[in-house]
């Protein structure tokens, strides 16, 4: 994927997350404060605010950009983890104008660990990572298997759903969704949720 | 969604522009966001700057002044701040002492916060954080992210306030925090649930005899649904769970009362009255009683009771003047 097609991903990201919003902050609402959808779009609509700044720029740049603006205007714990999250990878993207599926795994992983810095999570927790790292590692041996950039993430976004599905048999143990217990049981995570819609997105672009 | 607001996305906004001028004696707001601090900033001393998610108003700047907080960045509703704009929030309070940040245990708040802290500490600014966590009503042992920050957030504020008024230490002012935390300990239950604005719809739903037990600040739903009863049989389930967390017997404790935003004062002076009956019948001395809206979830019923078991320098700190707009001690 070119760094001119990047703007069009993080567009239809907003555009996702602003379609889900109710339905992310219905999720939130029922362990925790009810807010994640009307962040993740917030922050998304600032993003998509700030595209014409990302003409000509390289990947990283982007990445980086998406991620600070996520910090300041999602804020909450969404602003913070995907705020990493997008900064990790832009990391990864330095200087670079394409990515390959092999790109895509390091800002993966890149973004995984900021996550659990930041967060201080691990898999298993009911968070966000729950559907991350399935992904991810789909991802992996899918290109190990000789699969192509689209369809390893397309086997990606599959882990991811199955994560989010996971994340009803768990109780949460980070995160506001911890301090209603055992009641989480039986939902899914909105951080989960979200990442899977931002990975459907990519998927749908490649 | 009943509520007396103008548009919902700038709630936070107008409430703020509102603040400032009932006090502008009190605060002034930067131009980053909404992050308010004293009016007049008070050089020489160690900083103390908190805030969280708007919402619970007058926490937290409502209590910005002399004797208790320098500085307070303030969320969207039950959204913690950014952590850009906890940034310049110390960056304009510090005031070459170091900065002390009171944080209420919350992820979002925790991250925003400390990655406020590292852009901080890079321009060479010394900054150390407390973390307040007294809601029993979270089992700490069980779920890591351990107990929530609720009204005790209040008291600490008020008692770090005052040693950092008085010239204190950083290392000084954070380890009079700390003894607050260490023995301050609250519990709430809501009867009616709050609707954050931009979302429209209540955090949780009850039946007309049913109450949410073990509440936090966030409207969220507390640790379990139960039949509501008399205010006294209600605040006895609070105290028995607050009174099993730490020895209070012999002590004296500072009583807080708080409501959490919808409740009259007549109803919290009703459940004050048995608190101070509980505790006298068990030997704890009450030093000092406050009733109101000190730490509140919107338009939510409910209350919390926050038992603070003090020593010699907590009773002198806790009525160490305060002006704020919302908290006074002379």
């Amino acid at each position: 994927m070119k760094s001119d097609r990047i703007p069009e991903v993080l567009t239809a990201m907003s555009r996702k997350i602003s379609e889900k919003k109710d339905f992310l902050t219905d999720l939130d609402n029922a362990i925790g404060d009810g807010d994640h959808g009307i962040n993740m779009a917030r922050g998304f609509a600032a993003v998509e605010s700030r595209l014409p700044e990302f003409e000509g720029k390289d990947i990283g740049y982007i990445l980086k950009t998406t991620g600070m603006t996520l910090v300041s205007v999602v804020a909450g714990s969404a602003g913070p983890l995907y705020g990493t999250a997008f900064m990790k990878a832009g990391m990864v993207m330095n200087g670079k104008n394409e990515m390959t599926a092999d790109d895509f795994i390091e800002c993966l992983n890149a973004a995984i660990d900021g996550v659990m810095m930041r967060g201080k999570a691990v898999q298993g927790e009911k968070t966000m990572l729950d559907a991350m790292i399935p992904a991810r590692d789909a991802i992996v041996s899918a290109v190990k298997d000789g699969r192509n950039f689209p369809e390893a993430v397309k086997a990606g976004v599959e882990a991811a759903r199955e994560g989010v599905e996971y994340t009803k048999t768990i109780i949460a143990t980070k995160g506001r969704a911890a301090y209603v217990g055992e009641r989480s049981l039986g939902h899914q995570d909105p951080g989960a949720t979200s990442f899977t819609y931002l990975l459907e997105t990519i998927s749908e672009a490649l | 969604m009943k509520k007396i607001i103008n548009e919902v996305d700038r709630v936070e906004e107008q409430m703020i522009s509102g603040m400032l001028k009932a006090a502008p004696d009190y605060i002034r707001k930067l131009e980053c966001g909404n992050v308010l601090v004293r009016n007049k900033k008070k050089e020489g001393k160690v900083a103390l700057i908190s805030g969280g998610g708007s919402g619970h108003e007058p926490f937290a700047a409502g209590y910005i002044g002399s004797g208790m907080l320098d500085g307070v960045a303030a969320g969207a509703v039950y959204t913690s701040p950014a952590a850009d704009q906890i940034y310049e929030g110390i960056k304009a309070v510090s005031a070459g002492r170091g900065v002390l940040m009171i944080i209420m245990n919350y992820t979002g708040d925790i991250m925003n916060f400390d990655m406020a802290a590292e852009m901080a500490q890079m321009e060479g600014i010394e900054v150390d954080r407390v973390i307040v966590n007294d809601d029993v009503a979270v089992d700490g042992s069980l779920y890591t992210t351990g107990r929530r920050g609720v009204a005790g957030t209040v008291l600490t504020a008020k008692i770090a306030g005052a040693m950092a008024e008085a010239g204190a230490e950083l290392s000084e002012v954070k380890a009079a925090a700390e003894k607050v935390i260490a023995n301050v300990r609250t519990m709430g239950v809501a009867i009616n649930p709050s609707t954050i604005p931009a979302s429209g719809k209540p955090g949780f739903v009850l039946e007309e005899d049913e109450m949410e037990v073990g509440i936090g600040i966030h409207g969220e739903p507390g640790v379990y649904k139960a039949k509501t009863g008399t205010a006294d049989e209600i605040s006895d389930v609070l105290l028995e769970k607050i009174l099993a967390d730490i020895d209070y017997s012999g002590s004296e404790v500072a009583v807080l009362v708080n409501g959490c935003g919808g409740t009259p004062l007549m109803e919290l002076y009703i459940v004050n009255n048995h608190v101070h009956d509980v505790l006298e019948s068990k030997g704890i001395k009450v030093y000092k009683t406050l009733v109101g809206n000190y730490m509140t979830s919107i338009e939510q019923e409910g209350f919390s009771i926050t038992l603070l078991k003090l020593d010699d320098q907590l009773k002198k700190l806790l009525d160490a003047p305060a002006d704020t707009m919302a908290y006074k001690s002379f």
